[in-house]
């Protein structure tokens, strides 16, 4: 946990920026990830900019248990808008430039007092909806939500659960339906 | 399929293939007429589905500008999705929850029912009840609804459990899991459901009724169909008699085309139905085709639609099982005792974690509160109002000359201003809902604002006096006998019924009238 500013190689190779960071030992994602360390180049924003939009995302949509590769996801979204959109980097500069220095590294409190000032701006509404439209579409935190993703290719839920639940009483027949196939099983 | 020549002036043109165009197209074909059906989408299939949430969004929405204005919530919350309507082969039907439910009686006669209300443009529908209960039976058939005919309904889902336990709790009395236009068992040459939950997307067994994989390729089948899709219609035009004479469209490759036409049916969904009637104005229709009333566009109808979501301390896991497969129909019903007009349906109700995300919750939510909900998502149910949305004549699809599509032809402009009436309805729906959660033992209950419309309906409505509408009882236009509007735009008023059974039935009453009138040659 904990994403970390690296400045000097990457950027004088090209990027402007990375996010890096080390998913946490037992973390759902670690068992998917070929490695638990990871990096993210930033094309536009830079390393010091992206630390505070991740900080950001992570006080939009806080989950304490979910990693912060998940977030570095929305970083390279809102730098991928800014890459194709002058206006947007300048709105996204500038909105992290308000934020301030301190931010990143600003306790949750002090950072949600910080969001609220700026919750009617352009600004925010851009960063939250690219957090909530980037963070929750990613398969990575599919797990993490219990969601299972597209099922046809299991044949759906029709024989795995979709009415398995059992602490409400069963419908009586008349509201319900058969469910066809079952009886095999 | 057939290959009609350009210059065939007996063929007949649907623009749009959807619940309307699709199916008014097998119904033309099947009889011996010439179709040619103009599609702005491209034609996917079961195979090409997208299942990635995002991705299929992409894949089967009208993503083209539109503009939007007026005090709805959803311009402020959805500044560039005013409306959720399709562009694919098959329209909305393959992205529709297939929800088959018939308007009511008294919905058919609003105007006479609900009396004269302030700020609402109602009319009562120019056809008998009767009527449309024949052409709804026979939708009922053509898209094997559950629980008519004979057909049994879906079996009830874990989420469904939770919202029947609760409706019955708070005293309901009609809960099942719906009239659904989704094979409980295989039928139609159809599979059947299997529960996947991904009925939004387009459904991969074919289980859920859409004209993509139903009515088109039957009528192709007929040898009487040319499908043109990644057509786009951009003007109807007509001789110096008044009369429809072609089509002109975008090819593929972006050239003008020009369809000559016997007769001309519109069924874009409302929006661009409109749009197109008011691109088409001419030395003789200076406002518009059909338009000498001013009334195309005018009182657009999107239902008040809300969602409401129960989070509770057990799990439910919503998303496994038929998106919309449960339904409360107490509250569809007139009764002013409860502070509006008109009734609404509590429809069963969930998304995927991307949608619900985005577009579930309001605008505003976001911190702690809105990470509690969301690692509750495994316990969540939800539950979609359906209302009755009062049509007002100021809220209408316009052109906005300030923004050009890739034709460089004026976008549509959406204005809606929310009706009292809708707000009453919505609060009362809204206090329902959380009710009938709480009576399930929710922890927590949140609401949604209005979301992006994907019922559009009333832009080009059937009216017996011309003066307040558009079309005629079969969707004929007033002012142009061979132009015919085969859409939700038709509609009189929206009911509190989603609206494509509604839309497949007057197509099939229409197809009749066609080709009635095509063989007496009075069109």
């Amino acid at each position: 946990m904990g994403a970390s500013v690296i400045t000097g190689r990457r950027e004088f190779l090209g990027a402007t920026g990375v996010l890096t960071g080390m998913l946490a030992a037992g973390s759902p994602l670690a068992l998917l990830a070929p490695s638990r360390a990871w990096a993210l180049d930033l094309t536009t924003l830079r390393s010091e900019e992206g630390a505070t939009l991740l900080a950001a995302a992570r006080t939009i949509a806080p989950h304490d248990k979910l990693d912060d590769a998940p977030y570095a996801l929305v970083v390279q979204a809102l730098d991928g808008n800014a890459a194709r959109d002058a206006a947007t980097l300048v709105l996204l500069r500038q909105g992290v430039s308000d934020l301030g220095a301190g931010f990143a590294t600003a306790a949750e409190t002090e950072r949600v007092t910080m969001l609220q000032v700026t919750e009617t701006t352009p600004f925010f509404k851009s960063v939250r909806a690219t957090t909530l439209a980037t963070l929750y579409a990613s398969p990575l935190v599919y797990a993490y939500f219990g969601y299972e993703g597209e099922a046809f290719s299991k044949g759906g839920y029709l024989l795995r659960g979709f009415n398995d639940l059992r602490w409400l009483p069963e419908v009586p027949p008349a509201d319900s339906g058969p469910v066809v196939g079952a009886d095999s099983h | 399929m057939a290959s009609i020549s350009r210059d065939d002036t007996n063929a007949v043109v649907i623009i749009g293939s959807g619940a309307g165009g699709g199916t008014l197209a097998h119904e033309l074909t099947r009889r011996g007429i010439k179709v040619v059906l103009l599609e702005a989408g491209a034609r996917q299939s079961l195979a090409s589905f997208s299942q990635v949430p995002g991705e299929a969004f992409v894949q089967l929405t009208w993503l083209e500008p539109r503009t939007q204005s007026g005090t709805t919530t959803v311009v402020e919350d959805y500044p560039t999705l005013p409306s959720w309507t399709a562009k694919t082969v098959g329209g909305t039907t393959v992205h529709w929850t297939a929800a088959a439910l018939r308007t009511r009686p008294w919905e058919v006669s609003p105007r006479t029912t609900y009396g004269a209300v302030d700020g609402a443009s109602l009319i009562d529908w120019p056809l008998d009840y009767k009527e449309l209960l024949h052409y709804y039976q026979l939708a009922e058939q053509r898209m094997v609804v559950t629980r008519r005919n004979g057909i049994p309904g879906l079996p009830a889902s874990n989420h469904f459990k939770v919202f029947h336990y609760g409706a019955k709790r708070l005293g309901y009395k009609q809960v099942h899991t719906g009239y659904m236009a989704i094979n409980s068992r295989p039928a139609d040459d159809r599979g059947m459901c299997i529960q996947q939950g991904f009925c939004v997307q387009g459904c991969k067994t074919g289980a859920k009724w859409s004209t993509l994989y139903t009515e088109i390729p039957r009528a192709e089948a007929t040898g009487n169909l040319e499908l043109r899709a990644e057509c786009r219609a951009v003007r109807i035009e007509h001789g110096a008699d008044g009369r429809a004479t072609a089509v002109v469209y975008r090819d593929p490759g972006g050239n003008e085309q020009r369809q000559k036409a016997r007769v001309v049916c519109v069924a874009c969904n409302a929006v661009e139905t409109s749009r197109l009637l008011l691109l088409s104005d001419s030395a003789k229709f200076p406002h518009g085709l059909a338009n000498s009333s001013d009334q195309v566009g005018r009182h657009f109808c999107h239902h008040t639609g809300c969602f409401v979501w129960g989070v509770f301390d057990r799990p439910i896991e919503f998303w496994r099982g038929a998106t919309l497969a449960g339904i409360v129909l107490d509250e569809t019903r007139h009764d002013p005792k409860r502070g509006f007009a008109g009734g609404y349906h509590l429809e069963l109700a969930a998304l995927d974690l991307p949608s619900i995300a985005i577009a579930g919750f309001p605008q505003t939510l976001w911190g702690r509160k809105l990470g509690f909900v969301m690692e509750h998502y495994r316990s969540m149910a939800g539950i979609f109002l359906n209302g009755e949305d009062l049509p007002r004549s100021s809220n209408r699809i316009t052109l906005n000359p300030g923004l050009k599509d890739q034709f460089g032809l004026p976008v549509a402009n959406i204005h809606v201003d929310d009706h009292p009436n809708n707000a009453a309805m919505r609060r009362h729906g809204q206090q329902q809902a959380k009710a009938l959660f709480e009576a399930a033992g929710a922890i927590q209950v949140l609401m949604s604002r209005q979301t992006p419309a994907t019922h559009n309906m009333c832009t080009a409505r059937m009216s017996r006096d011309p003066n307040d509408g558009v079309v005629n009882a079969h969707g004929q236009a007033h002012d142009v006998a061979n132009l015919f509007v085969s859409d939700g735009s038709a509609m009189s008023t929206s009911s509190s019924a989603n609206p494509t059974l509604t839309i497949v039935a007057l197509a099939l009453r229409q197809a009749d009238y066609i080709e009635r009138q095509m063989s007496t040659r009075a069109i």
